[in-house]
């Protein structure tokens, strides 16, 4: 096998296929990226704020989803989301998709909540305390000072999350959800051609997160340069 | 204005105030001497309750802000407090720093609270900043802005815990003198300093503080000229002023 041919039947493959990575693919993979981090964000923000919570057991049981979620491998929780998701939604007809979405954004979840603690414990104590001084409560501290501050710690560590989960979406593949390694999968079944197929789908996974890296390193220098 | 009867106070196992007992009268301006681990800034950061004591009582004009269903809030809107690392707002312009609280706590209006930041930020030289950020400022331009934030509050006593200590020397002079025009215009101050001539100067009453208690206090002529405490002494001849 030398390099000319697989070339060639890269070509070859694209040519035929194209549609397969490049819309199929790449659209699945994209969307179950945006849900989960959209999602993630949401249910993330809520568990740091469940964390922040005077009510010691809602503290303490967002705690341990956070460090389960942490502590087992991704594939294992999406294998998790397959089967329980659709036995407790029973009453609906719950799609493939839609359980493995679950498990995605349960999972990001539990990462952007460690995300936005960080990024309010970066900003610096002294701030909490010039606006307590000024008779400030704890609320309008955290709405007017921290968070907006916090902010410019986050949504940089959110860009990289959602990099993350564009990789970590090809797992879903397990389950033949649709998404570009799913594309890779169908392509392979049919022309029994691994190395060029991996190549392909390869490419386009380092181009999603190579040109997303470089939005958001953009965006961080435009965050600094107003300071 | 505030009294302070046996303030305790540790961290851990360190005990860092060991009974301090004091009284500061309306107009008057109280500097806090001494080594550095005396428990000055401890002192001063529990009269707002930025730390809170272990036992002990504070009261802010008759009031115990230590007891219990007491809105500190409230009371801390009369006690404006500058710190040494200046802690200006850096996400809203410098004219924002000031109008914040006094507009978020309902003081003022929108339009009174502009108003007012002009004129203060007037009275410190820096109405040019206004609509900067204050990235843009050296360290001297920040702790007056964070002076006039405090002021906008109309406090009626000011706490400075080591106003020049983080500043590059060219930049005490200028923040000095606006603490100095306060104190002639009556405001009670409470002033945490390693600035001994500043405090000599300045200061109706000194207070020298170690080992967690007020182990010497007078005028200043008596204080810097004839310490009566051996520790004092010590301190003071180690000092350069």
């Amino acid at each position: 096998m030398s390099f000319t041919t697989v070339f060639e039947n890269i070509a070859k493959i694209m040519a035929q296929y194209w549609d397969v990575f490049l819309i199929r693919g790449v659209s699945m993979t994209l969307l179950l990226s945006v849900i989960t981090v959209f999602f993630g964000s949401i249910l993330g923000s809520l568990f740091a704020l469940g964390r922040r919570s005077r009510f010691a057991p809602l503290r303490f049981l967002i705690v341990a989803i956070v460090e389960v979620i942490r502590g087992t491998p991704i594939l294992l929780q999406l294998y998790v989301g397959y089967f329980i998701v659709p036995q407790i939604l029973s009453f609906a007809k719950v799609s493939d998709f839609t359980s493995i979405s679950i498990a995605l954004v349960i999972n990001s979840a539990a990462y952007v909540s460690e995300v936005i603690r960080s990024g309010i414990q970066a900003v610096d104590k002294g701030q909490t305390e010039a606006a307590r001084s000024l008779g400030l409560n704890g609320r309008q501290t955290m709405l007017k000072i921290v968070l907006p501050q916090a902010i410019r710690n986050i949504l940089p560590a959110l860009g990289n999350e959602f990099i993350m989960v564009i990789k970590e979406t090809s797992l879903a593949s397990t389950f033949f959800i649709g998404d570009l390694m799913t594309s890779y999968l169908t392509v392979k079944g049919r022309t029994y051609l691994s190395l060029e197929c991996l190549i392909i789908v390869g490419t386009i996974y380092f181009i999603l997160t190579f040109v997303l890296s470089k939005l958001v390193g953009l965006y961080e220098r435009r965050l600094k340069s107003r300071d | 204005m505030i009294k302070v009867v046996d303030l305790h106070k540790s961290f851990g196992k360190l005990q860092v105030l060991k009974g301090v007992n004091e009284h500061i009268a309306p107009g008057e301006c109280v500097s806090i001497i001494g080594p550095s681990g005396g428990g000055k800034s401890t002192f001063l950061r529990c009269l707002n309750l930025l730390e809170t004591p272990d036992a002990g009582q504070i009261f802010l004009e008759g009031v115990e802000i230590t007891g219990k269903n007491i809105d500190i809030n409230l009371h801390r809107q009369k006690m404006g407090m500058v710190f040494q690392l200046f802690n200006v707002f850096p996400h809203l312009s410098v004219k924002e720093n000031i109008t914040l609280a006094p507009v978020l706590l309902k003081k003022k209006t929108p339009a009174e609270a502009e108003d007012m930041a002009m004129s203060l930020l007037n009275r410190v030289g820096l109405v040019d900043k206004a609509d900067e950020h204050p990235g843009r400022l050296s360290g001297g331009q920040k702790q007056r802005l964070a002076i006039v934030r405090a002021l906008a509050m109309e406090p009626d006593v000011m706490l400075f815990d080591e106003p020049t200590s983080a500043l590059d020397p060219e930049m005490v002079g200028e923040v000095l003198d606006v603490i100095k025009s306060l104190v002639k215009d009556g405001l009670t101050s409470v002033i945490v300093t390693h600035e001994m001539g500043f405090a000599k100067e300045i200061s109706d009453r000194v207070l020298f503080m170690d080992s967690g208690v007020i182990a010497e206090e007078g005028p200043p002529n008596e204080v810097f000229n004839h310490p009566r405490n051996p520790r004092t002494h010590e301190f003071l001849s180690k000092v350069l002023y």
